[in-house]
C-alpha cells in the first residue's frame, strides 16, 4: 500500500475494486465500512460480484470478469473529458500523460459498455464522483491482478490516481491489499528470481557487491525463474530437477493441478519443509517438520509495509525445528555454515543488506513503535492518536520514489478462455471468510470447519433455474482441465453466467479447473476467469448450511 | 475548542471542551468505575456505576455521559456516590447466578471485581431471578444471558464497530434480554468482538470452555498469521497450549479481529502436525533422524547441482514464514544452490 491504516479514514472517497475486503481482509473491510457509516465517506465498488461492501456503496459497477482494464480506461477518459484531471499534478509530478491519453481516449463510455456490460451512465457518474472527491483512495486485491493482463490492470488503476493527484497525501493512494500475512515481507526479503533483498536487481554490480560483502561469497547474477516458470520447466530438458520448498503448498495453490502434479512428480528430488503433510509434502522425497507462527520469534511485514513482531508462545511439537534452525543446519551440511544466536541478529544482518529496512531493529519493534519501510532514519514521530511511528507511512510524498510518476495505458485484452457452447459459464475463484488458502490450517480448526464444512459453488438464481439446479444440490463442474463435484449454493452474489468457487477445500480443489495462463510480466495465473460447464450429478440435495450471514 | 480549569477531588486540572467528566478523570489518572462505557462505543449511561457528585448540582450524575464544563468541582468517591454504587451492584447481583467458580469470566469479571471493591455482602433485594436458557448453537460463542447485566456493549460493538447488527434487545422490563432477530440461532461473522466487550461472563468463547482460569495463563503479544492486514493478537497459553486469543485496544486493529484470527488457532496443537523428519524409502515416507535427513538432503542437492548445473535447482519460500526465515532461505538458495531460481506464492 502506498498509504497506511493510520490515514485510511482521511479519504473522502474509497474506490474498492477486485477486493472482497470484508472477507479477505476483514479488518480493513471493517475500517472502510466505518468511514462510510460514521464519517459519511463515499464508496464505489467495481466488482463483478456482489460483496458485503456493495450494500454500503454509493455505486456498484459490475463488469464482466476480465474486462477491468477497459473499465479503468473508461473512467480515466471521463475524468479527462470533463476537466476533472489535476493538471498541475500531472505537469509537476508525472510523465507519459500524452501517450497514455491517446489510448485512454478511445475508451468511450459506449465502447466500455460494450466490452464490460456496465451501462454508460453508471460509468460516467462513477468517474465524476471519483474525479470530484477531494481525497480519494483506491484499494484492490487479487480480483484485479489474477488475469493475464493483471499488470495492465494495476497500471490503469495507478493512472486514475495520478490523473486526479490522489497520491502522496494522507487518505489517498494506490493500495493493493496483500493476500498472505507476509507476502510483503517475502518480497522485501528478496525471495524473488530477479531481485536481492530490498528489490535490488541481481544483475547490477553495486547490488551484487552489497550482498557479497556481508555474505562473504560470490552470488549468482543471472535472473532466475519465477515459481510458475519453474513448475512449467519441470520434466523438460534443462528444467528444474531438485526443489526446496519452505511452507508452501503449490499442490493446492497452483493453477491446473493435474498438470502441476505431473510436474512435481517428475522431480529427481523434492524437499518440503512444513508443519503438516500437505498435498505437496506427500510428493516429497524428504519432509522436514517446521514450526507454526506461535512457536517462533521473528517479524511479519503487513500490507501497509509495517514490520511487526511475531513471538513464541508455545513449544513446537515432537522433534519439529524452527525454520531458521533447519535452514542454518542444512546450509552447514552444504558447506556454508550460517549461525545466528537469535532472530534479532538475523534482522540486524538483513537490515544491513536491505536498504529499505536500514533502521529496522527489534529494539524499536519491541517498544511498540509502528515501523513502516522505507525506514532510513531512526527518528520517531507521534500520530494524532498517539501512535509512535518510524519510517514512511505514506509513500511518494512530494515526489515519487522513482522520480516522475509514469502514466502507462494499455488496450483491453480479453481473457485467455472465454465461454463457448461446451463450457458456457465463467468460473471465478477466491476466498471466503471462514477458511484460508488451501485449508491446511483452518480445515484443522474444528470450530471453523463446523461453520464451513464443505466445498461449494455460488451460482446465480437465473442460471440455476435454467439448469434446473436446486439450492444445495450436488453438481459437477468441469473445465478443459478436469472436474470436481461439490454443492451449488444459489446466490445473488455472482451475475448470471458466472460461478464462484472458494479454493480452500481439498475435496474439490478449485484449482483442478483453473487455467495455467499467465500474465507475461508478473507471471500471475488467471485465476479469475476460465470457462466451465456445470451439470447435476443426480446426487440430490445436500443439507443446506444453517448459517446465512456469509455463504460457506 | 476551549480549554479551562476544573477540579476533581480537590485537585486543579485543565480540561478541554467536548470531553466528558469520565474522559478528563481518566486522562488525569483518576479512577471511576464503569461497566457500560467503552471509548470506542456510543455513550449509553445504562449501568449508573460511574456516578460522581458535582458541586452545585442537586443529584449525582453519570460521569460517562456528562460533558465537562468550566469550573466544575467534582468529587468521585463521596459517601453518597459510594452508597449509590453499592445499590447498583446489589441490584445487579440480585439477578445474577453467582456461579463464579465455573464461569469463564471468573477472575476477569468487572462485576466480581466491583463486588469485591465495594465489599458487598448479603443482598437487600433477594427475589425472583430471570430464567434464560444458555444459547450455544454455533461453534464459537456461548451466550448465557442469565449472567447478562444489560450493559448493551455487545449490541453496540456489533452494530457500531462491526456493522453487523446481529443482536438487539428483545422484550421489555424484567424480561428484557439480548437476542437475535426473531430469537433465531446466532448467525453472524463470529468476530468475537462482543465477547471481548462483555464485562461479565454472559458471552464466552466456546472453544475455551473449561480450559483455563484467567490467572493461570501467560500472555504473548504477536501478529496474526493469516491475512495481510497483520492484526495484533494476544495469545493466552496454559501448559504449552493456546487456550484463547484476544487483542488489545491500542493496536492497529483496535482490539478487533476476524473469525480466523480469533478462533483459528487450534491447528497449532493438531495431532496431524509433523513431529519428525521423513525420508522416502521404497516409495514410502519413513521417519528419520534430523542428522540423516539433513545429510541426505545436502548430498542429493549437491549431486543434482554437479550433474545438471546450479540452474537445475530452485527454491520456493513462503509468504507465511517470517522475514528472518525468508531472508535466510534466499541466502541459502543463492549461496548453496548458486542460482536465482527463487520465488514464493505472492502471485497466487
Ligand atoms: S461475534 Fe461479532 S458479528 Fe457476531 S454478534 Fe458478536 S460482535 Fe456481532
Ligand atoms: S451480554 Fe455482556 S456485553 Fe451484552 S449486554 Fe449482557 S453483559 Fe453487556
Ligand atoms: S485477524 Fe483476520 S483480519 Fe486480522 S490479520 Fe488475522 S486474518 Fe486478517
Ligand atoms: S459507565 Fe457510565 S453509566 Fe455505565
Amino acid at each position: 500500500m502506498s498509504n497506511s491504516l493510520h490515514d485510511l479514514d482521511e479519504a473522502d472517497l474509497f474506490l474498492v475494486t477486485g477486493s472482497n475486503t470484508t472477507e479477505a481482509h476483514p479488518i480493513i473491510g471493517m475500517q472502510i465500512w466505518q468511514a462510510v457509516r460514521h464519517k459519511n465517506k463515499k464508496l464505489i465498488v467495481i466488482d463483478p460480484r456482489k460483496i458485503e461492501l456493495t450494500k454500503y456503496a454509493a455505486m456498484h459497477l459490475r463488469q464482466r470478469p476480465g474486462t477491468d482494464v477497459a473499465v479503468y480506461n473508461g473512467l480515466a477518459r471521463v475524468i479527462i473529458e470533463e476537466g476533472l484531471a489535476d493538471l498541475d499534478f500531472i505537469r509537476d509530478r508525472t510523465e507519459g500523460f500524452e501517450e497514455a491519453k491517446e489510448i485512454i481516449m478511445t475508451y468511450t463510455p459506449e465502447v466500455v459498455e460494450k466490452i464490460s456490460g456496465i451501462p454508460k451512465e453508471q460509468l460516467i457518474e462513477a468517474a465524476r464522483m471519483y474525479g470530484k472527491a477531494e481525497r480519494a483512495s483506491i484499494y484492490w486485491a487479487m480480483g484485479s491482478t489474477q488475469h493475464i493482463n493483471g499488470v495492465h490492470g494495476v497500471h490503469s488503476i495507478v493512472n486514475l490516481a495520478m490523473l486526479t493527484g490522489n497520491i502522496g497525501k494522507p487518505g489517498t493512494g494506490v493500495n493493493p491489499l496483500r493476500g498472505q500475512n507476509n507476502v510483503q515481507g517475502a518480497c522485501d526479503m528478496g525471495c524473488l528470481p530477479n531481485q536481492f533483498p530490498g528489490y535490488k536487481p541481481v544483475n547490477v554490480p553495486e547490488n551484487v557487491e552489497r550482498v557479497e560483502k556481508v555474505w562473504g561469497v560470490k552470488v549468482p547474477t543471472k535472473p532466475g525463474l519465477t515459481l510458475t516458470d519453474m513448475v512449467n520447466s519441470m520434466g523438460t530438458e534443462g528444467g528444474i530437477k531438485g526443489l526446496y520448498i519452505m511452507g508452501e503448498n503449490p499442490m493446492m495453490s497452483d493453477p491446473d493441478l493435474n498438470h502441476a502434479k505431473e510436474a512435481f512428480e517428475s522431480l529427481e528430488f523434492l524437499v518440503v519443509q512444513d508443519i503438516f503433510l500437505t498435498e505437496t509434502a506427500e510428493l516429497a522425497h524428504v519432509v522436514l517438520p517446521a514450526t507454526s507462527f506461535a512457536e517462533k520469534e521473528g517479524t511479519f511485514t503487513n500490507t501497509e509495509r509495517r514490520i511487526q513482531r511475531v513471538r513464541k508462545a508455545v513449544n513446537p511439537p515432537g522433534d519439529a525445528w524452527e525454520d531458521t534452525k533447519i535452514i542454518c543446519s542444512l546450509s552447514k551440511e552444504m558447506g556454508y555454515p550460517m549461525e545466528y544466536p537469535s532472530a534479532s541478529k538475523v534482522m540486524d544482518e538483513l537490515a544491513s543488506v536491505t536498504p529499505i529496512y536500514e533502521c529496522v531493529s527489534y529494539e524499536y519493534l519491541d517498544k511498540g513503535v509502528a515501523v513502516h519501510w522505507p525506514c532510513n532514519s531512526c527518528s520517531i514521530d507521534r500520530t494524532s492518536c498517539g501512535t509512535l511511528i518510524m519510517g514512511t507511512p505514506v509513500l511518494h510524498e512530494g515526489k515519487f520514489t522513482r522520480g516522475a510518476g509514469k502514466f502507462l495505458a494499455f488496450e483491453f485484452q480479453p481473457p485467455t478462455e472465454w465461454p463457448d457452447d461446451e463450457y458456457p459459464l465463467i468460473l471465478t475463484t477466491g476466498r471466503n471468510l471462514w477458511h484460508w488458502h488451501g485449508g491446511s490450517q483452518t480445515r484443522k480448526v474444528s470450530s471453523l470447519n463446523e461453520r464451513s464444512p464443505e466445498p461449494y459453488m455460488e451460482l446465480n438464481a437465473a442460471d440455476a433455474k435454467k439448469m434446473g439446479i436446486k439450492n444445495s444440490e450436488e453438481v459437477k463442474v468441469t473445465s478443459k482441465r478436469g472436474g470436481i463435484t461439490l454443492k451449488a449454493v444459489i446466490s445473488d452474489r455472482p451475475t448470471p453466467g458466472v460461478v464462484f468457487i472458494p479454493w480452500h477445500y481439498k475435496e474439490a480443489a478449485a484449482n483442478i479447473l483453473t487455467i495455467n495462463a499467465l500474465d507475461p510480466q508478473a507471471k500471475i495465473p488467471e485465476y479469475k476467469v476460465c470457462a466451465v460447464r456445470v451439470e447435476k450429478t443426480g446426487g440430490g440435495q445436500k443439507e443446506p448450511n444453517p448459517y446465512s450471514h456469509y455463504p460457506g | 475548542m476551549g480549554k479551562f480549569n476544573i477540579k476533581i477531588n480537590g485537585r486543579e486540572m485543565e480540561a478541554e471542551e467536548g470531553n466528558t467528566i469520565l474522559d478528563v478523570a481518566k486522562a488525569n489518572g483518576i479512577y471511576i468505575p464503569t461497566l457500560c462505557h467503552h471509548p470506542q462505543l456510543s455513550v449509553q449511561g445504562a449501568c449508573r456505576i460511574c456516578m460522581v457528585e458535582v458541586k452545585g448540582l442537586p443529584k449525582p450524575v453519570t460521569s460517562c455521559t456528562t460533558p465537562i464544563a468550566k469550573d466544575m468541582d467534582i468529587q468521585t468517591d463521596t459517601p453518597v456516590v459510594i452508597k449509590q454504587r453499592e445499590t447498583v451492584l446489589e441490584l445487579l447481583l440480585s439477578d445474577h447466578p453467582l456461579e463464579c467458580p465455573t464461569c469463564d469470566a471468573g477472575g476477569q469479571c468487572k462485576l466480581q471485581d466491583l463486588t469485591h471493591d465495594y465489599k458487598i455482602k448479603g443482598n437487600r433485594f433477594e427475589g425472583e431471578k430471570r430464567k434464560v436458557p444458555v444459547e450455544e448453537v454455533n461453534p464459537f460463542i456461548r451466550r448465557d444471558y442469565q449472567r447478562c447485566i444489560q450493559c448493551s456493549r455487545c449490541i453496540r460493538v456489533c452494530d457500531e464497530v462491526r456493522g453487523i447488527g446481529a443482536i438487539q434487545y428483545a422484550k421489555r422490563g424484567f424480561y428484557q434480554k439480548v437476542s437475535t432477530c426473531a430469537d433465531k440461532v446466532l448467525d453472524c461473522i463470529f468476530c468475537g468482538s462482543c465477547v471481548q466487550q462483555c464485562p461479565v461472563g454472559a458471552l464466552t468463547e466456546k472453544p475455551s470452555k473449561f480450559k483455563y482460569r484467567p490467572w493461570e495463563t501467560k500472555q504473548v503479544e504477536t501478529t496474526c498469521g493469516y491475512c495481510g492486514v497483520g492484526c495484533s493478537l494476544t495469545l493466552h497459553t496454559k501448559n504449552n497450549e493456546i487456550v484463547k486469543v484476544t487483542s488489545r485496544d491500542d493496536t492497529l486493529n483496535k482490539g478487533h479481529l476476524c473469525v480466523k484470527g480469533r478462533y483459528g488457532y487450534e491447528f497449532v496443537k493438531s495431532d496431524k502436525r509433523l513431529t519428525t523428519p521423513l525420508i522416502r524409502k521404497d516409495g514410502k515416507l519413513t521417519p528419520a533422524s534430523w542428522k540423516e535427513a539433513l545429510s541426505y538432503t545436502a548430498k542429493r542437492f549437491k549431486e543434482i547441482k554437479e550433474k545438471h548445473g546450479p540452474d537445475s535447482l530452485g527454491g520456493f519460500s513462503s509468504a507465511k514464514c517470517t522475514n528472518e526465515e525468508n531472508y535466510l532461505f534466499q541466502k541459502f538458495v543463492r549461496v548453496n544452490f548458486e542460482t536465482n531460481n527463487l520465488d514464493h506464492c505472492a502471485r497466487l
